[in-house]
């Protein structure tokens, strides 16, 4: 308790509580009061009172989960303050995905900054990380391991037209999730001067309609329903569920391909069968990880969730103050 | 180097055969010697150093990372060398080495200048190319290929029939340059007549019922089908060779048979035998995998060598010669040789095709695998060519069997649940249960494919992983080869050659067979 923080923000049951401004950030449970990051079902749960967000998060609120999305709900945007009692509430960007923010909490005069899910590199389906000085910061770890160090999207592109290069007479079968994963994939493969008609499964479409909606060119997208052939030599993407699975029976030798931060790991894609692991990940990597928090300044590390112990002997090594809150309910990247 | 490491990585994703032959075939025709010499030799017979690495690895992480994150990471990935690949700070300081400079360097190095050498070259490598180099160092490719599997990709990348290939390869060594010079046509076929080396066997198919009416026993000569391993010995200038079916030499696991005193090359089948009996196939499993024997085994589990032919003796290859002539030849060689622990395989006397079937019918009682039939007129063909040699198995066992956990297959059944676990009820626990008792991957069509994996699909109770546990309602016929006792399975039993014959949608499943049963066919 020396720091204090704990009198005002505190890991409990339902989710990180702000008792002064007697809400909570990405609750577990249905709360009166919910300020949420992003929207990926396990920080955008259903059924709380009011919802306060970004526009863009409170829109893929209401495509995935329609009435459950909140009874009221109040759009924000970055860097807008709002008086919450005696708390100021702002966002700003966490360049995870589409509307994705970090929360500060200004409250007498110390700042918690809630990072949700982030990553540091360029994304061009949402807007960039922004390096917000606090005292506490409080972070996610999906991939706090060293041996995670994503690749360069220049990188896996070339991986991915090389595959396609090497086996025309083959469908290439790319799992993704179906919030930023696929999108950003999509304008990856733009950015590598890839053209052609790209292939959705039925449960990609609405949130690529969604980004289109808010000025995210995705180009030629289609539906596999639609196609009248086999898809030899196309480009499909579908949920890494649908990867070997039945659906996948009509395409020409499909060749499974996964686009995850979890794919650095050998074991990880032999696992799940990839024949071309893609390391293309919304998180940020070990590096990230440890940039950020020495950019922040923050004297004190809270961990949310994801690979703690590491992460915490880390910033101990800092010189920093260091709790794993262990919180449940959050699933890995692509774990959905 | 960066070639060889791609290569790698993509074998390691690649579960076709027909990808992985595509991928070594373009490398080795792609890539300069001597590096493709010391790949090929990395991915065959492997490379003639192994470090005691680990240690090494240890060290060498400890130089960049504090060693409970290294721990903690290594825990995560589950493999000591890919994680410091993982780890190891991304420089790429320099031009990386070439394979041949890494094997020959290597294979000069002692121990002490091993963590000094690594270190250097991992700086100039990236990810893939530093998980390569730790692969090498170890010595375990583990890369999914057989040494034939890499022999097959020469023979594709160089348009040479692959048993050409396997005749001069175990006269041949480390890069291989000689073999190279020959494959691309610009030397010629390494001479090997002085050497002991394999010479590809000749393989039989299984005699069908529509070839058992068209075939006159006359015709052939016909031979007891033992139960043990084809093997070929090879002997020359007072050294001599034991090689598996595959080419790989297993000598050193049968030293009773180094330095045989006579320059020949035989066809045969390796046996346990005591007093003149042959012991079942267990007893070989023990003497099989071995680098090296110990004299309580040798005395426990004596080899022996049963002859079936004779390809080549006193420099004389006689492989073009009718099977009668061979035979002959064998008779006499062995009449006048000698050899010990070797006898001839009987040759039955079969008047007509009634007796064939006689004779057959009685296999199963009598403890013997089948017969074998060879055209009395077949020269010895390397491979498996069609209409010469039969094999007749005898008549399989079969069980009614419970089908309780099926998995996906791979490739082209990766989306179907192809592979079952099947049960039989044990009585001998209270009340009766189901048991394991063996594992089947093929017998059936592809339509009854379909149903079958719809049927998993419908009737899965629970998931581990890949595997699906499906309620216990559906009858498989399972025919199989033999019951063997096993420790290893909770029933006890193991079976032998197990395949789906039938699937019972009839018959209720508390009719199915019991593991009691089972073990009675023990033979």
């Amino acid at each position: 308790m020396a720091s204090g923080f704990e009198s005002w923000l505190r890991p409990e049951a339902k989710g990180l509580y702000c008792a002064p401004g007697d809400f909570y950030i990405d609750p577990l449970l249905p709360v009166e009061r919910a300020v949420i990051t992003h929207g990926h079902s396990d920080h955008a749960r259903p059924g709380h009172g009011k919802v306060l967000a970004t526009s863009e998060t409170l829109a893929i609120m209401r495509a995935r989960l329609g009435d459950g999305a909140g009874h009221s709900r109040q759009a924000i945007g970055y860097g807008e303050r709002l008086a919450i009692n005696d708390v100021t509430v702002w966002l700003a960007p966490a360049g995870h995905v589409l509307g994705s923010a970090q929360v500060v909490l200004d409250y007498k005069g110390a700042r918690a900054v809630i990072s949700g899910d982030y990553k540091r590199r360029a994304d061009a389906t949402c807007a960039g990380f922004e390096v917000v000085a606090c005292d506490l910061f409080i972070t996610e770890a999906t991939f706090a391991l060293p041996v995670f160090v994503h690749e360069s999207d220049a990188h896996e592109m070339a991986k991915l037209m090389a595959s396609l290069a090497a086996f025309p007479e083959r469908t290439h079968q790319i799992g993704a999730y179906g919030l930023g994963k696929c999108q950003r994939l999509i304008r990856m493969m733009r950015a590598a001067g890839y053209d052609k008609a790209i292939w959705l499964h039925g449960a990609m479409k609405p949130l690529c309609d969604l980004y289109v909606q808010h000025g995210i060119a995705l180009g030629d997208v289609r539906l596999v329903s639609e196609a009248t052939h086999d898809l030899a030599g196309e480009v499909v993407i579908s949920p890494p569920s649908a990867i070997g699975d039945r659906w996948s029976r009509r395409f020409a030798d499909p060749l499974p391909a996964f686009a995850s931060g979890w794919m650095r790991i050998r074991a990880r894609a032999r696992q799940r069968g990839v024949e071309l692991p893609l390391i293309i990940s919304d998180h940020a990597d070990w590096p990230e990880l440890v940039q950020t928090i020495r950019d922040v300044g923050a004297g004190e590390i809270w961990i949310t969730h994801g690979r703690d112990d590491a992460l915490t002997l880390q910033c101990q090594a800092m010189g920093l103050k260091a709790r794993a809150l262990s919180m449940v309910g959050f699933s890995e990247e692509d774990g959905e | 180097m960066r070639d060889f490491a791609t290569l790698l990585d993509r074998l390691s994703y690649t579960p076709a055969r027909n990808g992985k032959l595509a991928l070594m075939a373009d490398y080795f025709r792609r890539t300069a010697d001597p590096d493709r010499g010391y790949a090929l030799a990395a991915l065959t017979d492997g490379l003639p150093f192994s470090f005691p690495v680990r240690q090494t690895i240890l060290d060498l992480a400890a130089e960049h990372i504090d060693p409970e994150l290294f721990r903690l990471s290594r825990d995560y990935v589950g493999d000591t060398a890919e994680t410091l690949s993982l780890i190891w700070p991304e420089r790429q300081a320099g031009e990386p080495p070439g394979l041949a400079q890494v094997v020959e360097t290597l294979g000069l190095i002692g121990r002490n200048d091993l963590r000094a050498t690594l270190a250097g070259w991992l700086d100039t490598l990236d990810v893939n190319g530093r998980w390569a180099l730790l692969k090498l160092v170890t010595g375990g490719l583990r890369a999914g290929v057989s040494a034939r599997l890499a022999k097959t990709a020469l023979s594709l990348a160089f348009d040479k029939p692959v048993e050409d290939i396997e005749e001069v390869w175990h006269g041949l060594s480390m890069p291989y340059a000689p073999l190279f010079l020959w494959l691309t046509g610009v030397g010629a076929r390494p001479d090997v007549k002085d050497m002991p080396v394999f010479r590809p066997l000749m393989l039989s198919h299984p005699l069908e019922e529509a070839d058992r009416t068209a075939l006159d026993p006359a015709e052939y000569q016909i031979e007891w089908k033992w139960d043990g391993i084809r093997v070929q010995v090879c002997a020359r200038g007072g050294e001599s060779r034991i090689y598996s079916r595959s080419g790989d030499d297993v000598s050193a696991a049968f030293p009773e048979f180094s330095g045989l005193p006579f320059n020949a090359t035989l066809d045969g089948e390796l046996l346990v035998l005591r007093n003149g009996e042959v012991a079942p196939f267990q007893d070989l499993q023990q003497r099989l995998n071995r680098k090296s024997v110990t004299k309580k085994m040798l005395a426990d589990h004596p080899v022996h060598i049963r002859l079936y032919d004779l390809l080549e003796h006193d420099g004389e290859d006689i492989r073009t010669r009718t099977m009668s002539e061979r035979r002959a030849c064998l008779e006499r060689w062995y009449a006048g040789t000698k050899p010990a622990r070797m006898d001839l395989s009987e040759i039955i006397q079969v008047p007509d095709a009634a007796a064939l079937a006689r004779i057959w019918s009685a296999t199963r009682a009598e403890g013997i695998e089948g017969l074998m039939l060879k055209r009395r007129d077949s020269a010895y063909v390397s491979g498996r060519p069609k209409g010469l040699w039969w094999k007749w198995k005898r008549e399989p066992l079969a069980a009614d069997c419970v089908l309780i956990y099926a998995q996906r297959g791979s490739g082209k059944r990766s989306s179907f649940y192809s592979d079952y676990t099947f049960a039989a009820w044990d009585e001998s626990r209270s009340p009766r249960e189901l048991v394991p008792v063996g594992k089947a991957y093929s017998g059936f069509t592809d339509e009854e494919l379909k149903r079958l994996d719809a049927f998993v699909r419908h009737n899965t109770v629970s998931r581990f992983g890949p595997v699906r546990q499906v309620e216990p309602r559906l009858v498989l016929e399972v025919a199989f080869d033999a019951i063997q006792p096993s420790s290893r399975h909770k029933s006890g039993i193991a079976m032998r050659f197990p395949r789906i014959s039938r699937i019972r949608w009839d018959k209720p499943a508390n009719e199915a067979d019991t593991v009691q049963g089972l073990k009675a066919l023990i033979g």
